[in-house]
């Protein structure tokens, strides 16, 4: 049965391959695309409870010994966060559906969006799943080649623009990254992560402190930490809507997975806690403050995507087992609720043609239930009890105050600070599109939707046409804004993993036990 | 563990052209330097199987083998960089089709920043104190007056995407 852990990597991509075979019929390519991320949202679900209840699947792919094989395991952190990625990459592709992303004809190149978005979930679950530090590279190669593809996708002037700092940015990351893996090789001799704390353990402290910023650093450019994250507000924004809301949605989470990995299991989480906690509250205010600036939506949501990594860092940072829990938490809620708002944030800009807020107005008089999917998520986001955005604050926040020690402090008042400035930037927002009435000095012909497909077709008029949301678009949204609430009232039980993850974390053994077998 | 010292200059010269390449502003140049760059890595992976020995097949001889694990790691690094620099290719061909050359350009926050500096223009989200009242449409008094709307971000923006 632990075989089942190869599932949400294979599966994807074979689904890749039969797309690509079915290029021709967008129907085969949808029906296909959506048997297997059910499929593996089933695997991700029953992996996540054996993982609970049985401890940590291990399997060694093709049978190769630990040493020189690639192991992929699931505990209760990796399985959750496949679990809650692979649900929202599946509503994901519903909306996207709805938005007749692939009304394609034979010569357009739109048939790839279904293969590579599959091969970037395959790589966000390989990322999830991978017990080596070279297979986690592979992982990151696999979605970041997939996410290129995405995000340039069309060919358009701003796409190219955008796509080209996000490539570099990726280029070089990838090329740390293979450069801090030949330096732990050559130091410890595997990559394997279940092996590598015994063997760094012998090295002298500098070495094995030199390999932990180099791998932090590496993490840190995919996680948009601060100062590594200026690429991630200016890229995300022009890609079209499903892509930029999955890129939010995950992309960054893995990053901030790779982080809480390596810094428990392989490293010594305690060495680089100040200078994690200064990262976090930079993360946290630098980001806030990015997005109050902005007068476009999407901006503006990319700005809190950054932001709200400094959480995640912050509950890292503290080291303790309530920071890893409810830094496990928030990426659980985040995932689910700036999916969302991108979404909506898409549905807008469907509706209207634009999401910039200066042109935007009096949209709740013509599509209240769009005000709603809004705000809710905006809500959730900035930490409005019930939600569960203000149960991961205040798990953090907990943590956060339980140390005692000044600086741990200072990154508690920085959290409340930037919850504070998250809802005056999503409550300036909603105002703009939602409340005030509109401008009627939409100046004519610039009305083209930048983020749809269609490049060329020019919605006929700048103000809110008279159509209803096209439900294929909203019921996903409604179906992810549901969730990102629906996790409040699992809170609990949710608690009751991520506190179980976190015990797991810092004991280590179960993890290289499972890898290693029993006799290690 | 010893070290070859031939590797390490190599290796030294590789990364420092990589880097320097990768500073320059053609995205041509930079998949050059990201090339160069990998080819330095790769080398490093050499570096990190320690010191050299016989083909690494088990049973072919009993002098001591070379470690087989970074050479099948450097084989991957070789065929991902194959991939992403074809891709970075075609990404510049097309940059090149649309505008002629294949420059990185800058954040258009940062180009709007730059502009708004040469005209001596103040930010359009800065709410000026002496207004009569609140700017909530974050249309700034000089931009009215010194500046025609068309030079916002926002429409350059949609203006070069359409």
């Amino acid at each position: 049965m632990t075989q089942l852990v190869l599932l949400p990597v294979i599966l994807p991509l074979l689904g890749a391959g039969l797309c690509l075979a079915f290029g021709r019929s967008a129907r085969a390519q949808r029906i296909i695309s959506i048997a297997v991320l059910v499929a593996v949202v089933a695997v991700a679900a029953v992996l996540l409870w054996r993982a609970d209840t049985q401890g940590p699947q291990a399997v060694n792919v093709g049978g190769w010994p630990v040493e020189i094989g690639i192991s992929l395991v699931a505990d209760r952190l990796s399985a959750l966060l496949l679990l809650v990625s692979t649900l929202v990459t599946l509503t994901v592709l519903l909306y996207s559906f709805g938005q007749g992303i692939v009304e394609f004809g034979r010569d357009t190149p739109l048939s790839v969006f279904y293969p590579t978005f599959l091969v970037l979930s395959a790589g966000v679950s390989s990322a999830f799943l991978s017990a080596d530090l070279f297979n986690l590279f592979v992982a990151f190669e696999v979605l970041l080649v997939a996410s290129y593809v995405l995000i340039t996708l069309g060919g358009t002037e701003a796409r190219v623009r955008a796509g080209t700092i996000y490539v570099i940015v990726g280029l070089i990351s990838s090329a740390l990254f293979l450069i801090t893996i030949a330096c732990v090789y050559a130091a410890a001799g595997t990559v394997n992560l279940a092996e590598l704390p015994e063997r760094l353990a012998d090295l002298p402290e500098p070495t094995r402190l030199v390999l932990q910023l180099m791998l932090l650093v590496t993490f840190a450019i995919k996680a948009a930490i601060f100062p590594l994250s200026a690429w991630l507000p200016d890229s995300y924004p022009t890609a079209p809507a499903p892509v930029t809301a999955v890129f939010a949605g995950l992309l960054t989470k893995v990053g901030v997975y790779a982080i809480i990995r390596t810094q428990t299991l392989v490293f010594d989480g305690d060495a680089l806690r100040t200078l994690l906690l200064v990262a976090a509250v930079l993360t946290m205010v630098v980001g806030i403050l990015g997005a109050v600036a902005q007068s476009d939506i999407k901006r503006m949501l990319s700005f809190t995507l950054v932001s709200h990594i400094g959480y995640m860092l912050f509950g890292v940072a503290l080291g303790t087992e309530a920071g890893y829990s409810g830094a496990i938490f928030y990426v659980v809620h985040h995932i689910t609720a700036q999916t969302a708002l991108f979404l909506v944030a898409g549905l807008i800009e469907y509706r209207t043609g634009t999401t910039q807020l200066d042109r935007l107005g009096g949209l709740a008089r013509g599509t209240p239930v769009l005000a709603v999917l809004f705000l809710v998520p905006a809500l959730n986001l900035a930490g409005i009890p019930p939600f569960s955005g203000f149960l991961g604050k205040l798990a953090l926040i907990q943590a956060g105050s339980m140390p005692g020690d000044a600086l741990a402090y200072v990154a508690v008042g920085a959290a409340v600070a930037s919850s504070l400035l998250t809802l005056y930037a999503v409550a300036k927002a909603w105002n703009r599109a939602f409340w005030q009435p509109a401008e009627d000095e939409a100046p004519e012909g610039h009305d083209r939707r930048p983020g749809s497909m269609h490049e060329g077709q020019t919605s006929s008029s700048p103000e809110i046409s008279s159509l209803r949301l096209p439900r294929g678009m909203a019921l996903p949204t409604l179906a992810l804004v549901g969730l990102s609430v629906g996790i409040t009232f699992v809170a609990g039980p949710l608690l009751g993993i991520t506190d179980r993850a976190a015990t797991d974390l810092l004991e280590r053994t179960p993890y290289i036990e499972a890898v290693l077998g029993e006799d290690r | 563990m010893t070290v070859d010292l031939a590797l390490v200059v190599a290796i030294g010269v590789l990364v420092a052209c990589g880097v320097t390449l990768i500073l320059e502003r053609s995205l041509t140049r930079i998949l050059l330097g990201f090339v160069i760059l990998s080819n330095g890595i790769n080398l490093l992976f050499l570096l990190a199987s320690g010191a050299p020995g016989r083909a690494p097949i088990i049973g072919s001889s009993d002098e001591r083998m070379s470690d087989p694990l970074p050479q099948a790691m450097a084989l991957t690094a070789i065929v991902i960089t194959l991939g992403v620099t074809a891709f970075g290719l075609a990404l510049a061909y097309r940059a090149w089709q649309l505008e002629g050359h294949d420059d990185v350009q800058d954040d258009v926050e940062d180009a709007l920043v730059m502009r708004r500096a040469h005209d001596d223009q103040t930010s359009t989200s800065f709410d000026d104190v002496n207004a009569g009242m609140p700017d909530e449409e974050g249309v700034d008094p000089v931009d009215t007056t010194g500046g025609d709307q068309a030079s916002t971000e926002p429409v350059t923006d949609e203006v070069k995407d359409s």
